[in-house]
């Protein structure tokens, strides 16, 4: 009977999981494959809702176009990449900054970590919200300021094109570090205070417990926390559309932007599809170099 | 004189963490580490947070500054206050429509992503089966496809489907795109449950559901918790496919509300704009204050790392 159990057993082993990926595996084989099949299909053709005699095959026509004559498929990625990288790269310095100061003990931590987390919350447009009054020239933070003597009056620092890249960078930083905080300061609670204490009794400084114990503990995390901030923050559209809809004079206009101006307020939709699958290419191109250079889970295996 | 204030500083602290030891539970190592960090001066601390903390709340107390204090005044204090702003948002500007709506679909979404990625994540913790490795690819690569750049062929797929200007349309694109982090979360979360806790059901008589329901499921609390209310908040806050799929203005949600309360540029009082974002920002405040603390557990139950 034992036997006849484990051989019924099995077979449903065999079924079971299939039944229980089902929902999700159709769920995204209808809402995420299929579109971006599509999306591969129509790089291929043209595709303009105002042009209908053009539409039809293009071959690689609109990927010729893309690499040869349009400045501002370059310009849009170029300032896509200064974007990623400023951001990422601000975000994780001081979201690991911040996990290791509310890491430790002090009076008032719990609501320290709330407040501190609570950005994060809030994102999307209503970041967008919050720094549009801080930026207006006429009520925000600059008129104060200039009343107290700093700056000048009626400076909008949006539509300004030498100071919207950091005005954008400063309001999506402010809804982004939490993200990084939040993740490393749950995997500083999982490294082991045993590691900790065998480290101070050889007499390892604080530094060197740092770099030794707590850093290369952190390295999966990091390492996967900052990929995934990486491709969100390439395809961030909400706050910039909303805070400086890719202005001015395209200073902000990132590819992702600039394929939805191509595709939704163009209707060239061939176009934008063409600039779709270049845009995950690379960033597919760029998650694999990085993994690889980054080893990540190499010493598990 | 440093070396008297060391000597007195770790004669103090010694005793201390000695008695901890003694009656520290065998799980209690966090107590411990953390008396360790005890060391630090306090202001190594307080300065940089407390500086950073600045950066952090006065973007809130600006909006909660224009949304209390009458049109026109520049005082920096919101006193006398004024709830005329939030009545003309609410009443006037049909939020309280809007509210309703983005409270519906976030349910829906955290109902619908917990579920399926309940379902989907304990397939992968608990199962060995020839798909497997697909699937986890398929998770992974579905993080690199930016959903933005999918909204035309999303947008003729819900047209077929008869679903534009529903709110399902926003439901379902909403589960599809949070599914994929959910259940590599919970799976996660299902893999730090030994398995022999569910085993020993099964001996007892137990099905796998019941095993699972009984033993499984409570343990998993805060870790469903926390990748609900991710759902929540985050179909809460995203505008790009509400934007999109919905046209009437019964139907609009309160990030496409707000979107065109900024859209309509000079015309709109700042304080009316800011008024909005209070009622945005209310509910995710309160859904987050409750989770944060299982937010942090719940991430650090093995979730982020492969």
């Amino acid at each position: 009977m034992a036997i006849a159990v484990a051989k019924r057993r099995k077979a449903a082993a065999r079924r079971t999981p299939y039944l229980l990926i089902a929902p999700a595996a159709l769920l995204m084989l209808g809402f995420i494959a299929y579109p971006m099949l599509s999306v591969l299909y129509y790089s291929l053709q043209n595709y303009n809702v105002t042009k209908p005699w053009r539409n039809g095959f293009a071959g690689l026509g609109n990927f010729t176009t893309i690499f040869t004559d349009d400045s501002l498929f370059w310009s849009s990625l170029l300032f896509s990449l200064k974007w990623v990288v400023a951001e990422v790269g601000l975000q994780f310095a001081l979201g690991l900054v911040l996990a290791l100061l509310v890491n430790q003990t002090f009076v008032g931590r719990g609501l320290a970590r709330a407040m501190v987390f609570s950005p994060w919350a809030v994102s999307g447009v209503l970041t967008t919200t919050i720094w549009m009054l801080l930026y207006n020239p006429a009520t925000g933070i600059s008129r104060y300021l200039a009343d107290a003597g700093i700056g000048e009056y009626g400076t909008s620092v949006l539509s300004s094109p030498d100071t919207v890249f950091p005005a954008a960078v400063l309001a999506e930083l402010w809804r982004g570090v939490p993200f990084f905080a939040i993740l490393i300061l749950a995997d500083l609670q999982s490294i082991p205070g045993e590691l900790y204490e065998a480290a101070s009794v050889d007499g390892a400084n604080r530094w060197r417990r740092f770099f030794h114990i707590t850093l290369p503990h952190l390295k999966d995390a990091i390492v996967l926390s900052t990929l995934l901030r990486a491709v969100w923050e390439f395809n961030n559209v909400d706050l910039l559309y909303t805070l400086t809809g890719g202005g001015p004079a395209g200073q902000t206009t990132t590819l992702p932007l600039y394929v939805a101006d191509t595709g939704i307020k163009g209707h060239d939709f061939g176009y934008a599809s063409a600039l779709t699958t270049v845009a995950f290419v690379i960033l597919l191109f760029c998650s694999i170099v990085y993994l690889r250079l980054s080893k990540f889970g190499g010493d598990r295996t | 004189m440093t070396a008297t204030h060391a000597t007195t500083a770790t004669a103090t602290e010694r005793p201390s963490r000695h008695r901890l030891e003694d009656t520290a539970p065998p799980g209690g190592r966090k107590r411990r580490r953390r008396s360790l960090d005890a060391g630090n001066p306090r202001w190594q601390i307080y300065v940089p947070l407390g500086l950073y903390l600045l950066f952090t709340l006065i973007p809130f107390y600006w909006m909660l500054l224009f949304a209390l204090r009458p049109t026109g005044s520049t005082s920096l204090v919101p006193w006398p206050a004024t709830t005329k702003h939030f009545s003309k948002v609410w009443n006037d500007l049909g939020f309280a429509i809007f509210f309703k709506n983005s409270l519906l679909i976030g349910v829906a979404t955290l109902f619908m992503t917990t579920v399926i990625a309940l379902l989907g994540g304990y397939a992968l913790a608990r199962f060995n089966f020839r798909a497997k490795q697909l699937f986890m690819l398929a998770l992974l690569c579905s993080q690199f496809i930016p959903g933005a750049l999918m909204l035309v062929p999303l947008f003729q797929i819900f047209a077929n489907l008869r679903l534009i200007d529903s709110l399902w349309s926003v439901i379902i694109a909403e589960t599809v795109f949070q599914l994929p982090l959910s259940i590599i979360l919970i799976s996660g979360f299902i893999k730090n449950v030994p398995v022999s806790l569910e085993e020993s059901a099964w001996v007892d008589g137990c099905g796998r559901f019941r095993a699972f329901c009984a033993v499984v499921l409570p343990l998993l609390r805060p870790g469903l918790i926390a990748v609900g209310s991710f759902a929540f908040v985050h179909s809460w806050n995203h505008f790009l496919f509400s934007l999109m799929f919905l046209s009437t203005q019964e139907k609009y949600t309160i990030p496409v509300g707000l979107s065109y309360t900024i859209g309509s540029g000079e015309s709109v009082d700042l304080g009316t704009l800011a008024a909005g974002g209070v009622v945005a920002a209310v509910p995710v405040v309160i859904v987050f204050a409750f989770i944060q603390k299982w937010l942090v557990t719940g991430f650090s139950a093995g979730a982020v790392k492969g």
